[in-house]
């Protein structure tokens, strides 16, 4: 049995059928790349998994159990992390602030007392997570929104990897990206599949698809068009399923 | 060097104004310009600086000060309240006509101000959520329909005088010589910070006004959390209404006229952003006194009132420039 088992999903806005009955199962510790033109409907597909879009039809089990009706929070909880392309930060508050958005650890003076957030904590396992991911942050005390491009997508990933997760998708996570910080990107999605994670990579750069996944799905028009492994097939073939000329 | 000692000196400030920001949760700035004008003040006038003056302040802070931490809360989530006003005077009427007119006994009148208010603010916030009508509209609504039902309420539109002694107490008592208002400010404005700068709400509530989305993608009940923060405001407005009635000793439909924008200026000069995702309750005190101790002073020099109303203008937008030269800095540095 598959970690996430996607069987017969549907979902529209208004008249617009954006998935036609999509099923997809992905396993633990594989790196699966989904590519497709814009609107192909990857990032909605995504968004139906990690519950910011409810689907019309179909079900959704991850780890053996049904999702339906599961909200995002809950869906956090059981361990579904999604990196959002627009990174999805706080920009006024600050790196730790953001790593435990939603999931803030509390203290108890007496243990009765109404609950403390713990910034001391926080702040703490702030620091040992990015120290984990190898990255220079120039201080965890400054609002994200001061940071680059790549020091905000390592907090995204910090924020996705804290808590964790059994599977992470992430959405263009390199397409903002300097080259040299493309290749830490890529070098955590390794870590984490070695970890066990199972990581969905939706991304328009087939370079790095090419380079880091396990196996390529395409998304054609709110279908699945093709499933390919990665080690025998070619861009060409990829680039031919993603332009329907296959 | 004396370019070395410049930057030295800057940057020790930087430092400075971190900590204040971050830990203190008051800007050092805010506090800088309260104090000078203390001083000033102090070498003004002789009358400034004794306790019962100090009181008079404090005294004369607390029904904006309580709706001013309330617009705190709300700005810091990214929405508006624009109802405050007019809730605080549909609360007082409504404590008034509960014990006066239907003659009730005294707590209801306390039971029926916050009652009052909470009920307001739960429906702006039943509405801003559920229709996704803009938050300025349904609380501008608000505004008008509140003002309108508390005229409608008191008899021929008039205030409602005679009020239980209990409740009078509230607004006119002093225990341990401290105004019984200033105390209820006091702990009021204790427990909202807790609130925002400490709790997971408060945390929460930042979060959203700062990127609704994100929030919501970590799994935060956004609807929920505005319902919740509105109703508070709304509870806010309702016991500032029962303060101020009860220290007038009268449920006046036509109390807290455009005490709305007055709260928000509070909470500005204090710090908090309009935009949303950045807001501190000490901060918004600090802002209230600012403008409670300029129109003291103002008044103890015997200044014309229409000139208050042109310096705390100017220092609600001297704050707002203070603070976007701030953050133009840290955009170069």
């Amino acid at each position: 049995m598959s970690l996430l088992e996607i069987d017969g999903i549907t979902k529209s806005f208004g008249a617009v059928q954006v998935l036609n009955g999509v099923h997809l199962s992905v396993d633990a510790g594989t790196v699966t790349g989904l590519v497709g033109d814009n609107g192909a409907g990857k990032s909605t597909l995504m968004k139906t998994i990690t519950g910011i879009y409810s689907a019309d039809g179909g079900t959704i089990r991850f780890a053996g159990e049904d999702l339906n009706g599961a909200s995002p929070g809950e869906r956090r909880r059981r361990g579904i992390e999604m990196i959002y392309q627009d990174l999805a930060l706080a920009r006024q508050q600050d790196v730790a602030e953001n790593i435990f958005l939603g999931r803030e650890p509390v203290k108890r003076a007496f243990g009765f007392l109404p609950g403390f957030v713990d910034k001391a904590r926080m702040d703490a396992d702030a620091l040992k997570m990015i120290a984990r991911l190898g990255a220079r942050i120039p201080s965890i005390h400054r609002p994200v929104g001061m940071f680059s491009g790549g020091q905000q997508q390592t907090i995204a990933i910090a924020r996705a990897l804290t808590f964790n997760p059994k599977l992470v998708i992430m959405d263009e996570p390199t397409a903002a990206l300097a080259v040299r910080e493309v290749e830490s990107v890529l070098k955590l999605i390794r870590q984490m599949r070695d970890e066990g994670i199972a990581v969905i990579l939706i991304s328009h750069r087939l370079n790095d698809v090419f380079e880091v996944t396990d196996r390529i799905v395409v998304l054609r028009q709110g279908r699945i068009e093709a499933d390919l492994k990665t080690q025998s097939t070619q861009m060409r073939v990829v680039v031919e399923y993603i332009v329907g000329a296959h | 060097m004396p370019a070395g000692n410049i930057a030295i000196g800057w940057q020790s400030w930087r430092d400075l104004q971190f900590f204040f920001d971050r830990r203190i949760h008051v800007r050092l700035e805010s506090l800088i310009v309260l104090a000078i004008l203390c001083l000033i003040l102090t070498a003004l006038s002789p009358f400034f600086l004794s306790v019962s003056n100090i009181l008079n302040i404090l005294l004369a802070t607390t029904t904006i000060g309580v709706l001013a931490i309330g617009a705190t809360l709300i700005l810091s989530s990214g929405g508006l309240d624009l109802s405050v006003g007019s809730v605080l005077g549909l609360s007082g009427t409504a404590g008034a006509y509960l014990c006066v007119v239907l003659d009730l006994p005294w707590f209801m009148a306390v039971f029926g101000a916050l009652g009052a208010g909470a009920l307001a603010g739960y429906i702006n916030g039943l509405l801003i959520t559920r229709t996704r009508i803009p938050a300025f509209i349904v609380t501008l609504g608000m505004l008008g329909i509140a003002r309108g039902v508390a005229l409608i309420i008191a008899p021929n539109g008039g205030a409602i005088y005679g009020l239980p002694e209990a409740v009078v107490y509230l607004g006119q008592g002093r225990p341990a010589g401290i105004p019984a208002p200033v105390i209820m400010l006091i702990l009021v404005a204790l427990a909202a910070h807790y609130l925002l700068a400490y709790s997971r709400f408060g945390r929460h509530t930042l979060a959203i006004g700062d990127n609704e989305g994100a929030a919501r993608a970590t799994g935060i009940p956004v609807e929920r959390l505005r319902r919740k923060l509105y109703t508070l405001s709304g509870f806010l407005a309702g016991l500032a209404g029962l303060i101020f009635m009860a220290r007038v000793n009268a449920g006046d439909p036509t109390a807290g006229y455009t005490y709305e924008l007055t709260a928000i200026t509070a909470a500005i000069i204090g710090g908090t952003s309009l935009f949303g995702g950045k807001g501190s309750i000490l901060g918004t005190m600090v802002g209230a006194l600012i403008m409670g101790v300029l129109q003291n002073g103002l008044n103890l020099l015997a200044v014309q009132s229409y000139y208050q109303q042109i310096a705390i203008g100017a220092v609600l937008i001297l704050a707002v420039y203070i603070d976007q030269l701030q953050s133009q800095k840290e955009r170069k540095a």
